[in-house]
């Protein structure tokens, strides 16, 4: 529908998608426009999520019953490294590096990301790493088995002496994944710094740029130091150093503060953007402005700060001094205060209003309630006694799988329900969306619950047979974990289907505020062009009457012309 | 949904903005990321160094410093030329520009050469112990970067040849003179660590 009513010099439609609109083959090329790559890499990453899944429930089928008669206990030692490694790096960072190429720019009215072409390559190294990551199942010796952690001196075992092995492999790919990742860093931060729309001062961005924004400093920060642990590993692997063997006189704890330094930031790179989903989704369905805004935008860098100071409390029962066991514990503790600032905003503006239960706020309230009961577990284990009476047990297992999948997971379902129309242009199946989550959440549940009790009871993580005594909640777990693949089924079938042939969406089915959403459902290849809005207000104004930006009118009236 | 009355008449002037000059910000981001992995080679080895019992392998006294100090002195020197490369550039001296730029790449080579031969003559290996293997992994990550330093500027110095490169300005050259500072800071704290702090007990 063209309209006549208005100047055209002024009103000039914005240029269609390249392709049809509902042309796919666009994701299988070399495209640099970000709402391209984001849905490439939420695409390429649920695929993984499904991989990583199938390798979890053989894990869960195997400990159904406490011997080890499924497959054998080496190969289970390959199945817990390969699934920790491809739900990281494969399905986490990928997937929220396409939340962040489709958010950042189309939240900050950017046109696209400050180096698109660079963009574009950071994301075509993660189908390269995934091919040196999976190819090691085929080698002789099979793929790494030390755990994602890979320590040394179990990760610098070569029994069979080949060059290319499987430790080899997942180095190499961790590599790849790095360098796609400081890649993909140093394109958000600019963009984020250089290309905001006029009049979005630091304290007019939404919450997720600022969570985006902390997160991807993190990575910059903290990445590198596991690059040059990682290097040192691979030398001592292949080329005959000894800086993590002790007979050579190097000290294999040090890789320990090189590899937790970053892979404890690592967490709040993944939960950080979720923050940011969870304070999106919550104040649109609940049509309230978000409960001390500048607080939680700042608790962002604080958890930064923070998350960068605490990564011993992985280390205290590895021969870690007391004074120091002490200290990361009580910096440790010192998360929970901005992360409470969080959670409190929340609920502060949940307090009173009239919600709305569509299947990403679902989704949301769910996560949050997990994000509690995991940061309470996340508390009891930065205690130093008790972190020592159940590390490495399956309360440790329980715990952050609550934070990992419980949170995080549940947060990334909500934003790629909450943003589906925006991006694809159609709406979703609510109903088939109500049946994921009720699955997900009575899986997820069933899944990791059990095992705190297992946990404190003393059951040991990584290890393929297990005590009787456990026998009732691996059983439960296994349930749990089967009822987690099930909920998959309506999710693909959601997605595919809705995209395919779903009601066309409208440009804010949401009744959302933000730039985004002044958009057309999809949004054109430059987003806002040349004629970038300038922003007046706070984000989240909902209820307060006030335009978001200059000539709001205008832009309303473009998005749902185009 | 907001409402949309379509005779209002509409008072919204386009705005324009370019976006441009973000290259160096993305660049000076990567070197701060990049210094952190020299950072943590350089806590790794302090740390490898205080706690390792014995440090150097046997037959090894200690590492000769008079070379690699005409080494540094000449690394060092080559960031002043480089920056009066970065001078005669913006004063649009070309030639100037180009001879200062060359001569900051023949000081690194012989940076490189240099590094070479002391390798060369060396009587240990990148096996013996922490010790070799902290040494060569030093010197040759740093090594590697003065390389890829070298190959920037000529890569930088074959475009000042195609006509007009410069007129919009030499991020390139200011970018690529950023990277050999950086290269050199890293240098003179690696000196430190290795020449100059060496074990006497």
């Amino acid at each position: 529908m063209t309209s006549t009513k208005y100047d055209p010099r002024v009103l000039k439609a914005p240029h269609p998608v390249p392709g049809a609109p509902d042309n796919w083959k666009r994701f299988l090329s070399f495209n640099t426009d970000a709402k391209v790559i984001g849905i490439q890499y939420i695409g390429l990453s649920l695929f993984f999520l499904l991989v990583g899944g199938l390798l979890a429930m053989v894990m869960r089928g195997e400990l159904i019953t406490p011997p080890a008669d499924l497959v054998d206990p080496s190969v289970y030692n390959g199945l817990y490294t390969m699934h920790g490694t491809v739900m990281l790096f494969l399905f986490l960072f990928p997937v929220l590096n396409g939340f962040n190429n489709l958010l950042i720019p189309t939240m900050i009215g950017a046109p696209d990301m400050a180096f698109p072409k660079l963009n574009a390559a950071a994301f075509w190294l993660v189908p390269v790493f995934a091919v040196v990551l999976l190819s090691s199942f085929f080698i002789p010796g099979g793929p790494a088995s030390s755990g994602w952690w890979s320590y040394p001196p179990v990760s610098i075992q070569n029994p069979l002496g080949h060059l290319i092995n499987g430790e080899f492999l997942w180095i190499l790919a961790v590599a790849i994944s790095g360098v796609s990742s400081i890649m993909g860093a140093i394109n958000f931060v600019t963009t984020i710094i250089r290309m905001r729309a006029p009049g979005m001062g630091f304290f007019k961005m939404p919450v997720f740029v600022w969570t985006a924004w902390a997160a991807q400093t993190l990575q910059l920060i903290g990445l590198p130091a596991l690059t040059g642990g990682a290097i040192m590993l691979l030398f001592d692997l292949s080329f005959g150093t000894s800086f993590f063997r002790p007979e050579g006189g190097g000290d294999p704890v040090l890789y320990q503060h090189f590899f937790w330094f970053y892979s404890h930031p690592a967490v709040y790179v993944m939960v950080l953007p979720v923050f940011g989903i969870f304070s999106e989704v919550i104040t649109v369905y609940s049509r309230k402005p978000l409960f001390g805004y500048k607080f939680v935008a700042l608790a962002s860098f604080i958890i930064t700060f923070l998350g960068l100071i605490v990564w011993v409390h992985h280390m205290f029962y590895t021969g870690t001094p007391q004074w120091m066991r002490n200290l990361v514990m009580i910096t440790t503790m010192l998360i929970a205060v901005p992360t409470g600032v969080k959670v409190f905003a929340w609920l502060g503006t949940l307090w009173g209003a009239k919600i709305r239960l569509t299947t990403p706020m679902l989704f949301v309230l769910g996560g949050l309630v997990n994000f509690i009961f995991g940061g309470i577990t996340g508390v009891m284990l930065g205690t130093v006694p008790i972190d020592i009476h159940v590390g490495n047990t399956y309360f440790v297992v329980a715990h952050f799988h609550y934070i990992i999948f419980n949170t995080i997971g549940f947060g990334i379902f909500a934003g790629i329900y909450h943003w589906f129309p925006k991006f694809t242009g159609r709406m979703y199946y609510e109903g088939l969306g109500k049946i994921h989550f009720t699955l997900t959440f009575i899986g997820a549940t069933l899944n990791w619950l059990p095992l705190h009790w297992a946990g404190l009871y003393g059951m040991p993580r990584r290890v393929a047979s297990y005590d009787p005594e456990f026998a009732l909640w691996n059983v439960i777990a296994s349930i749990g974990a089967f009822m987690l693949g099930v909920a998959s089924i309506p999710f693909i079938l959601n997605i595919v289907s809705s995209w395919a042939r779903g009601a066309k969406a409208p440009a804010n089915p949401w009744r959302a505020i933000g730039l985004e959403w002044l958009l057309p459902s999809p949004p054109p290849a430059e987003n806002f062009e040349d004629d970038i809005p300038t922003v007046i207000s706070e984000p989240y104004g909902y209820g307060l009457g006030k335009p978001l930006v200059e000539d709001e009118e205008f832009y309303v009236r473009r998005s749902m012309e185009a | 949904m907001t409402s949309t009355n379509a005779d209002l008449p509409l008072k919204h002037v386009p705005g324009h903005i370019k976006h441009d000059g973000h290259n160096l910000t993305g660049f000076i981001i990567f070197l701060c990321s990049e210094s952190i992995i020299f950072l943590a080679f350089f806590v790794g080895y302090a740390l490898l160094k205080i706690t390792s019992p014995e440090w150097l392998p046997e037959g090894v006294e200690g590492l000769e410093t008079r070379m690699p100090l005409i080494n540094t002195v000449i690394l060092v020197s080559s960031s002043f030329v480089a920056y009066f490369a970065e001078v005669y550039l913006h004063k649009k001296n070309l030639w100037g520009f180009r001879a200062m730029w060359l001569l900051t790449m023949a000081m690194g080579s012989y940076f490189v050469y240099g590094q070479y031969v002391e390798w060369s003559e060396l009587a240990f290996s990148l096996s013996s112990g922490v010790f070799g293997g902290t040494f060569y992994l030093l010197t040759g990550f740093h090594g590697l970067h003065v390389i890829t330093g070298i190959l920037l500027m000529g890569l930088m110095l074959a475009r000042s040849f195609s006509p007009n490169n410069y007129d919009k300005g030499e991020m390139g050259v200011t970018a690529v003179s950023l990277f050999w500072h950086f290269v050199d800071v890293i240098w003179i704290i690696l000196y430190v660590l290795i020449y100059v702090w060496q074990r006497t007990s």
